[in-house]
């Protein structure tokens, strides 16, 4: 479904990403795990076309979106979660949520989609006309994906959703993150959780500085004594 | 008397409170202090004059190619003098709006000549009496266009596609893009909007003071811009709060003697507001949840 070839990206001078090359198949959870400053987000931003890559090239579905404006690309059906969740703060959630659909011009459909993300975080429904920058952590990440959904992706990136959060809203966030896979989208997640990440993960790959320095099922990446030693504690 | 002067305070208040709108929209979006924007108002005015004088038409039709001239013109100023520099650092574009600002005003005076011209007859004024007070004729008319220009716009920055999109991309781009929303057009569009009011600012203005100037658009663009901080710079309802306290201000200060410092009094008030709300009458500190 999505597939990077050898792309190199420079933050202005910073080498940042230095050839990285990735595969996520359809329903597939893949990971990308790895230390702070180890360039995830990057390959994630490159990947939605908020930063331009150097060189290389990424394929969505079968076509090369190198270069492709990020808003064109949710209208392809690939957007993300950002980091640190980025809602709109001051304004409420039920436009925040409007906001996600912005490309959908089928009013009825809208609301329809937002009763559905209402169901499936009964928390925003209660809160909708709060503004957004109220919410706690948890809420927020919730808004934010709620948000994501809203444009009915089929692959969508999520960048640490659990930062910040408490370990059971980090345990909520993941199994709806699950839910979401089997439910029929493929996920691309950026986690410093290695070990959360990898339990629901299909497959995962381990970023260290820029490069891929592991990749495989993330059942033997969880086993295997290098990422136990670097990302698991022991 | 005193009831008159704020009626007149008023009227003037909302041609600043349109020009206002136009800096704390695009610096709302782009964090950039449009200096280029008085001369975009001066423009309006004479555009206005040339519909007039030229094209023979009323004041409704002459105030809306007016406002059309001047979308035409926002944008392609954003288009070719800011959009290159967006990645720049932020002297950039202000350099580049100070030195567009002084291209326009000698542009018009290479035109135009540098004497101000009077604004042309294009209706007969009539006074009215509503007890103690009178208003003219073109006092309403500038309090009802401004009026429905500013509804107009809260409505579209309400309610419509648009307008949530543009109050989106002034809290984020990236994530903004990452909705769908193409943030360039967003600020084309709040180019269009912020030029169309002040060309309207500028035609009323014309009307009002039957006179315009290649360089009205100087101090009335540095009382807007006053106008717009006062009221919380990338605030809409502050910028219309902050033209009319303005207006308000000046027309009370001229009655009261002070006529010859008519043009310190927006700046005094600035600087007294701002030591006691550093964030403007309506603006908010900038908040960030992690």
């Amino acid at each position: 479904m999505l597939k990077v070839e050898d792309i190199h990206v420079y933050y202005g001078a910073i080498y940042a990403i230095k050839g990285i090359s990735l595969e996520v198949s359809q329903g597939e959870i893949v990971t990308l795990i790895g230390a702070n400053g180890a360039g995830k987000t990057t390959i994630l931003n490159t990947i939605c076309g908020l930063i331009k890559a150097k060189s290389g090239q990424i394929r969505f579905e079968g076509k090369e979106i190198t270069g492709v404006a990020t808003q064109e690309l949710v209208k392809r059906g690939l957007t993300q979660v950002p980091e640190g969740r980025r809602i709109f703060a001051n304004m409420p959630i039920y436009e925040n949520l409007e906001l996600g659909a912005f490309l959908n011009k089928n009013k009825k459909e809208v609301a329809a989609e937002i009763e559905k993300v209402y169901d499936r975080f009964p928390r925003l429904k209660e809160r909708k006309n709060q503004l957004a920058g109220s919410l706690s952590g948890g809420e927020q990440q919730m808004l934010a994906m709620g948000r994501a959904l809203m444009s009915k992706p089929r692959l969508l990136l999520l960048d640490e959703p659990s930062m910040g959060l408490s370990p059971i809203l980090v345990k909520d966030i993941f199994s709806i993150i699950k839910e979401l896979n089997q439910q029929g989208t493929t996920i691309l997640l950026v986690e410093q959780n290695a070990k959360m990440a990898l339990s629901i993960a299909h497959r995962g790959y381990v970023v260290e500085t820029g490069r891929i320095v592991l990749a495989g099922d993330a059942e033997n990446l969880l086993n295997s004594s290098e990422v136990k030693k670097a990302y698991l504690g022991g | 008397m005193l009831s008159q002067q704020i009626l007149n305070g008023i009227t003037l208040g909302a041609t600043y409170a349109l020009i206002a709108l136009g800096y704390t929209m695009v610096y709302g979006i782009i964090q950039l202090i449009n200096f280029a924007h008085g001369e975009i108002y001066m423009v309006g005015a004479f555009v206005g004059v040339f519909m007039i004088t030229v094209f023979q038409q009323g004041l409704v039709v002459s105030l809306a190619a007016a406002m059309l001239a001047c979308v035409i013109m926002g944008v392609t100023i954003e288009r070719f003098a800011y959009r290159p520099l967006r990645r720049s650092t932020r002297l950039a574009p202000l350099i580049s709006a100070i030195g567009l600002s002084i291209f326009l005003q000698t542009l018009m005076t290479k035109i135009k000549g540098p004497q101000p011209i009077p604004f042309p007859h294009v209706m007969e004024d009539a006074l009215y009496k509503l007890g103690p007070i009178e208003i003219s004729k073109v006092q309403i008319i500038i309090l009802v266009v401004a009026s429905l220009l500013m509804a107009g716009l809260h409505f579209i920055v309400k309610y419509v596609k648009i307008g949530k999109a543009m109050r989106a991309a002034s809290e984020d781009y990236d994530t903004s893009a990452l909705m769908g929303i193409n943030v360039n057009r967003v600020i084309s569009f709040t180019f269009a909007i912020g030029s169309s009011l002040a060309a309207a600012g500028g035609v009323l203005v014309g009307l009002y003071f039957n006179s315009v100037s290649p360089f009205m658009g100087v101090t009335a663009g540095l009382k807007a811009f006053c106008a717009a901080v006062l009221g919380g710079i990338g605030s809409i309802p502050g910028a219309m709060l902050g033209g009319l306290f303005i207006g308000v201000a000046e027309t009370l200060g001229i009655a009261g003697g002070f006529d010859t410092y008519k043009d310190a009094i927006a700046f005094t008030l600035l600087i007294i507001v701002l030591l006691f709300r550093p964030t403007g009458l309506l603006g908010r500190p900038i908040q960030k949840k992690v």
